[in-house]
C-alpha cells in the first residue's frame, strides 16, 4: 500500500430543505481520505446517509457544504474514471449482457470492435462466458449483479463504488460473489486503485475491506475509522476476525443508551423501527439463553444483519428491557419479568415502559386525552414530526408509535379516517 | 415460446424465402405511396365519391395512408413533447396542464382553423385539404401518446438514471438506450388506442361542411358518409366491411408483432405474465435482409450520436440563453393567444351564455348516462371473462373484433333503426356515445378481474363468500383501480364523441339534439367561430373539471387503498 491520496473528502455537509424553511441534516462534518490500494467500507445503520455520501463521492449529487477533491481537483460531476455497482443491479433489461457491459465504453467513444472485444474479456473475467447474448431476464440475481460488475470493470475505472452490491442476493450467492471480487482485486487483473463499499453487513465489511468507516445515524456522522490489517483472503472463523466483528458491533451499539437523553432537548427522540412481535421474541430468546448474549452471535443465530437486529436491540434498550454493553445485550430485571409474563401481563408491562420512555407515545396520549372528542387526525402528529424528520421518516415514526401504542392498548387507530383515538 | 412449425429454406448464402416477401412488401408499399401521392395535385372541386364497390380499395388506401402519416407525426410530436416537458420544472408546469386541456378539445374544434389556413396556403388544390385532414386526425391521436411518454420518463427508476450519469451516456444514448426502451410498451398500447381513435373520427375528418361549404376527400370515411347521406345502407355495409378487414389486417401485421416485440422492454424482470406471440414477428425475425438493414440502422444511429455530440458541446451559457429566449417567447405567445381569445369571446352576446350552460348540462347528463349504461353491462361481463379462463379464451378475440369496429361507421345503421322505432336523437345519442366508449371500461374490467390474486379467490371460496358479499369484499375492491382508469378514458371519449353523436346527417336529413357537441358541429358548419370557441372552452372546462374533481381523487384513493400486491 502506498500513500497516494486519490479522493479527499473535506467537511461535507448535506441537508435537504423541509417545510417551514427548516433543514433536515443527513450528513454532518464528514472528513476522510481514500488512498491508492485500499478497499474502504462505509458501514452504518439505515438512515446514516450512506447512500447520500456515496452519491456525493461519485459526483452524482452535490454536497450542501464542503468539497470532494479527486486528485486534488474539486469533483464537479461524474468522471470517466469512476464506476459504480448498484444495489438493484440497474442493468437494462432490453439490452443483452454484452450490450449492457459495452454501454460505458460506447459512451466514451470506444470504436465498436474494441468495445466488443473488451466487453467479452470482462464478461469472461466475472465468469459469465457463454451468456454474452443472453438477456438479463434469463439470468439469476447473482448473475445479474455480475453483469453490473462487468459493466463497471469494462470502463477500467480508477475508483469502483459499490452501493450495497450484495444485499439483494441470497446468503450463498452473496458469499460467492464477495470471494470473487476479492480474488479479482488480489490478482490485480483490473486497473482499479481503490474500492469504496457501502454496506450494513459487518461481516462483509470485515471480510472485504482494509478500512472501515463507521457512521452513526440521524444525522449521519463518522463515528470511527478503523484499519483492518488482516491479510486477505480472511478466515471468517479466526479469532481476529471475530474480535473485529465484536469490536465494530460494540462501536455501532454504544450510543444506543445515550440517544434518548442526548436528544431530548434539541431533537425529537428517534424510535427504532421494530415490530412488537419481534421485540418480544428477541427478549424471550435472550432470556432462554441465560439473559446475556453476544449480539454478533445472536445475529448469526438468527441470520440477521445489522439493519434487522439493530432496531430490536435498540428498542429493547429504549424500553429499559435490556442493556447493551460492548456488543452484548443483557436483560434487565424488568426484561426478565416481561419475558416470563403471559400475554396480558406483557401488555401491562409494555404499557408502563412505553409511557415512561417513548416521547412520541407520551405526547399522543396527552393530546388525545386533552382533546374534546379524544380523537385526532394522524396529520396533526405528522406535522409535528416533520419539524424533526423527513416526511418518510415522520410516517415511519408515527407508524411504529401506533403499532406500539395499539399493542399497549393506550390508543386505537382508524385507518380509513386516518385518526388516532382513545378507546 | 411459439415456434414456426416448418423450416424456412435458405435460397443461397444469407437469404431466405421470407426475404423475398419482405422485399416485395417494401416495394409494393413504396409504389402505393407514390400512387396515392400522385392524386394529391388535383383540385378540390373535382372530387366526387363514387359508391361502386370497385373503388373501395383506392379509398381504403387513401384512408390508411392518412391515418398512418398522422400517426407517425403524432409519435414524433408526442415524444418531443414528453421529452421537453420533462426537461425542466418550468416546462412541466406549463406543458402538462396544457396537455390536459388539449386532450379535452374535440377534433371538430380544430377543424376551421386548420382547414382555412391550409386552403389559404394551397388555394384550390387538394394538397391543402389532405394536409388539414391529416392534421385533424393527428389532433385526435397525439395527446394520449404524449402523456404516456411523459409519464414513462417520469417513472424511470432512479438507479437507471444514475447508471446513465455514472457511465456518462450522451443525451442521444440516454434517449435511445434508456428512455425510449423504457417507455416502449406504454407507447405501443397508446398508439393502438390512438389509431383506433383515428378510425373513429375518420368520417368527420374526411368529409365536412365548413361555413356552408362542402369539403370532401377520397377515402373510406367519406365513402360511408356519402352512402349514409344517400340513405344507401348496403353501401354503408360495404364500407364498413372494408374497414373491419383493414383493422384486422393491421392488427395481424402491425400491432400484434409490435406488442410481441415490445415484451423485450418489460422492466419488471421476473414478471410471470404470459408471453404474447405473433407469427408475423417470428417470420420477420427470420429475414436476413431485415436483419442487415437493422444492423446498418444501428450503426447509423451510433454515427449520428457522435455527430450530435459535437453539436451539443457548444458553449453552455449560449445554449442556456437560447433556451431561456425560446421559453419566454413561447410564454408570450400563449399569453397573447389567451388575450386574443378573451377579446374574441367578449364579442359574444350575453344571451348566448345560458344556452351554452344548458348545452353543457344536457351533454353532461348524456355522457353520464352513457357511462352508467356502459358500466351496467360491462362490469358483470368483464368480471365473468376476467375470472374465468375458459370464457376468456372464447370471448376475448370476439370482443376484440367487435370493439375494433369504429362506432361512427355504425351510426347510420343505428339512426335508421331509431327513425323506424320513432325515437329521437335525445336518447339515441346516448347509445351512439355508448358504442364508442363502453370498450374502455370493458377491457379495463377484464384486466382488473384477471389480476385478482388466485389465493384471494380461493380464500373467498373457502369462507363461502358469494353473491353480493363476494362482490363487495372481493371483486369490486379488486377491480377498482382498473375501473377508475376505464372511467377516466371513457368520460373523455364520451365528451369527444358528443360532436358526432348529437349531430348526425343521414339520408339527406340532419338530426340534432341540444348539447355541447351539436353546438360545436353547428357552429363549424355555419362558420360561427365565436360560438365554436365558446362551446369548445365550455367542453374543455367540463372535462378538465370532472377529471380533477372526481376521477383523479378516486384514482389516488384507488392507488392507496385498493392496490393488490
Amino acid at each position: 500500500m502506498n500513500n497516494n491520496v486519490i479522493l479527499e473528502v473535506n467537511k461535507i455537509f448535506k441537508s435537504y430543505p423541509m417545510s417551514g424553511g427548516r433543514k433536515l441534516s443527513v450528513l454532518e462534518d464528514i472528513n476522510f481520505q481514500i488512498r491508492e490500494g485500499e478497499i474502504v467500507s462505509i458501514l452504518g445503520p439505515t438512515g446514516a446517509g450512506k447512500s447520500s455520501l456515496i452519491r456525493i463521492l461519485a459526483g452524482l449529487a452535490k454536497p450542501s457544504e464542503g468539497e470532494v477533491l479527486y486528485h486534488g481537483v474539486p469533483l464537479e460531476k461524474t468522471s470517466p474514471n469512476i464506476a459504480m455497482v448498484f444495489q438493484s443491479f440497474a442493468i437494462f433489461p432490453w439490452l443483452t449482457v454484452v450490450e449492457n457491459v459495452e454501454i460505458g465504453l460506447k459512451a466514451k467513444g470506444t470504436p465498436n470492435d474494441t468495445a466488443r472485444e473488451k466487453a467479452i474479456r470482462v464478461i469472461d473475467m466475472v465468469g459469465l462466458d457463454g451468456f454474452e447474448e443472453a438477456y438479463p431476464r434469463e439470468l439469476s440475481g447473482g448473475m445479474r449483479q455480475r453483469v453490473g460488475l462487468a459493466r463497471a470493470l469494462a470502463v477500467e475505472p480508477e475508483i469502483l463504488f459499490m452501493d450495497e452490491p450484495f444485499s439483494a442476493l441470497d446468503v450463498l450467492t452473496a458469499d460467492n460473489l464477495r470471494n470473487e471480487v476479492i480474488d479479482l482485486w488480489l490478482e490485480k487483473k483490473m486497473p482499479i486503485k481503490s474500492i469504496i463499499l457501502i454496506t450494513h453487513n459487518i461481516e462483509e465489511a470485515v471480510f472485504l475491506s482494509d478500512r472501515a468507516i463507521i457512521m452513526r445515524h440521524n444525522p449521519g456522522r463518522i463515528r470511527a475509522d478503523i484499519q483492518i490489517s488482516l491479510p486477505h483472503v480472511r478466515n471468517k472463523d479466526s479469532k481476529e476476525f471475530k474480535f473485529l466483528i465484536d469490536e465494530i458491533y460494540s462501536i455501532l451499539t454504544r450510543p444506543a443508551k445515550e440517544v434518548p437523553f442526548l436528544l431530548k432537548r434539541e431533537r425529537y427522540q428517534f424510535i427504532p423501527h421494530a415490530k412488537i412481535g419481534a421485540i418480544s421474541g428477541l427478549l424471550e430468546l435472550i432470556h432462554d439463553k441465560g439473559g446475556n448474549v453476544d449480539i454478533p452471535v445472536l445475529a448469526d443465530d438468527l441470520s440477521m444483519e445489522v439493519d434487522d437486529i439493530f432496531p430490536l436491540t435498540e428498542a429493547a434498550a429504549f424500553l429499559e428491557f435490556g442493556e447493551i454493553k460492548q456488543g452484548d445485550i443483557l436483560l434487565t430485571e424488568r426484561g426478565k419479568v416481561f419475558a416470563e409474563a403471559d400475554a396480558l401481563k406483557k401488555k401491562e408491562i409494555f404499557r408502563e415502559m412505553a409511557l415512561s420512555n417513548i416521547q412520541l407515545i407520551k405526547q399522543i396520549v396527552q393530546v388525545l386525552s386533552t382533546s374534546a372528542k379524544h380523537r385526532m387526525s394522524e396529520d396533526f402528529f405528522i406535522e409535528i414530526l416533520e419539524n424533526y424528520f423527513t416526511e418518510e421518516e415522520a410516517w415511519n415514526q408515527l407508524e411504529t408509535a401506533i403499532d406500539w401504542g395499539r399493542y399497549a392498548e393506550l390508543f386505537a387507530y382508524d385507518y380509513d379516517a386516518g385518526e388516532i383515538y382513545l378507546e | 415460446m411459439f415456434r414456426i412449425p416448418f423450416p424456412i429454406p435458405r435460397l443461397g448464402p444469407g437469404f431466405r424465402i421470407v426475404d423475398i416477401g419482405v422485399i416485395l412488401s417494401v416495394l409494393s408499399i413504396l409504389y402505393l405511396i407514390v400512387f396515392i401521392a400522385s392524386g394529391w395535385s388535383g383540385d378540390i372541386g373535382s372530387i366526387e365519391i363514387d359508391l361502386s364497390p370497385s373503388n373501395l380499395p383506392y379509398y381504403a388506401l387513401n384512408s390508411i395512408f392518412r391515418i398512418i402519416v398522422a400517426y407517425i407525426l403524432s409519435l414524433i410530436f408526442a415524444i418531443w413533447y414528453g421529452y421537453t416537458a420533462n426537461k425542466s420544472r418550468l416546462n412541466e408546469q406549463i406543458m402538462i396542464p396544457l396537455l390536459d386541456i388539449l386532450q379535452s378539445i374535440p377534433v371538430l374544434s380544430f377543424l376551421p382553423g386548420v382547414t382555412l389556413f391550409m386552403i389559404a396556403l394551397f388555394p384550390g388544390s387538394r394538397i391543402g385539404l389532405e394536409i388539414s385532414s391529416i392534421i385533424l386526425i393527428f389532433t385526435g391521436q397525439v395527446w394520449n401518446i404524449a402523456f404516456s411518454y411523459y409519464n414513462s420518463i417520469n417513472t424511470l427508476p432512479k438507479e437507471l438514471g444514475e447508471v446513465a450519469n455514472i457511465y456518462r451516456l450522451s443525451r442521444f444514448q440516454r434517449f435511445a438506450r434508456l428512455e425510449l426502451p423504457f417507455s416502449a410498451i406504454g407507447l405501443v398500447w397508446n398508439s393502438m388506442m390512438s389509431v383506433a381513435g383515428g378510425w373513429f373520427f375518420l368520417m368527420a375528418c374526411e368529409m365536412f361542411i365548413l361555413k356552408d361549404k362542402d369539403f370532401r376527400l377520397p377515402g373510406l370515411g367519406s365513402y360511408i358518409h356519402t352512402a349514409a347521406d344517400k340513405g344507401d345502407i348496403s353501401h354503408v355495409f360495404y364500407g364498413l366491411g372494408t374497414m373491419v378487414i383493414i383493422i384486422i389486417v393491421l392488427d395481424i401485421f402491425m400491432w400484434r408483432p409490435l406488442v410481441a416485440w415490445t415484451q423485450k422492454f418489460r422492466f419488471d424482470i421476473t414478471a410471470g405474465e404470459e408471453e404474447r406471440e405473433s407469427l408475423v414477428l417470428d417470420l420477420i425475425r427470420r429475414s436476413t435482409v431485415l436483419e442487415k438493414i437493422f444492423n446498418n440502422l444501428t450503426r447509423l444511429s451510433e454515427k449520428m450520436d457522435r455527430l450530435l455530440e459535437i453539436e451539443w458541446k457548444g458553449s453552455s451559457w449560449l445554449r442556456h440563453l437560447f433556451k431561456t429566449i425560446v421559453q419566454i417567447f413561447i410564454i408570450i405567445i400563449l399569453i397573447w393567444l389567451l388575450v386574443k381569445a378573451a377579446f374574441f369571446l367578449s364579442g359574444l352576446k350575453i344571451d348566448a351564455l345560458p344556452s351554452i350552460l344548458k348545452s353543457t348540462g344536457f351533454s353532461l347528463l348524456r355522457t353520464t348516462a352513457a357511462i352508467i349504461l356502459a358500466a351496467i353491462w360491462t362490469i358483470p361481463l368483464g368480471v365473468l371473462i376476467g375470472m374465468n379462463i375458459r370464457a376468456a379464451r372464447i370471448l376475448q378475440p370476439l370482443i376484440q373484433i367487435v370493439a375494433s369496429i369504429p362506432a361512427t361507421a355504425l351510426f347510420p345503421v343505428i339512426i335508421l333503426i331509431l327513425i323506424r322505432i320513432g325515437g329521437g336523437l335525445d336518447i339515441g345519442s346516448i347509445f351512439l356515445m355508448l358504442l364508442g366508449t363502453q370498450w374502455y371500461i370493458l377491457f379495463n374490467v377484464i384486466a382488473g378481474a384477471s389480476s385478482i390474486p388466485q389465493e384471494l379467490r380461493e380464500a373467498s371460496k373457502v369462507y363461502g363468500l358469494h353473491g353480493i358479499r363476494k362482490w363487495r369484499v372481493l371483486i369490486l375492491p379488486g377491480i377498482f383501480p382498473y375501473l377508475i382508469t376505464g372511467f377516466i378514458t371513457a368520460t373523455g371519449g364520451a365528451w369527444n364523441a358528443t360532436i358526432v353523436s348529437e349531430y348526425v346527417t343521414f339520408a339527406g336529413m340532419t338530426l340534432t339534439t341540444p348539447g355541447l357537441g351539436s353546438s360545436i358541429s353547428i357552429a363549424t358548419a355555419s362558420g360561427n367561430f365565436r360560438m365554436l370557441l365558446a362551446n369548445t372552452v365550455a367542453m374543455a372546462i367540463a372535462v378538465v373539471a370532472i377529471n380533477r374533481l372526481l376521477w383523479k381523487r378516486l384514482f389516488i384513493m384507488a392507488q392507496e387503498k385498493y392496490r393488490l400486491e
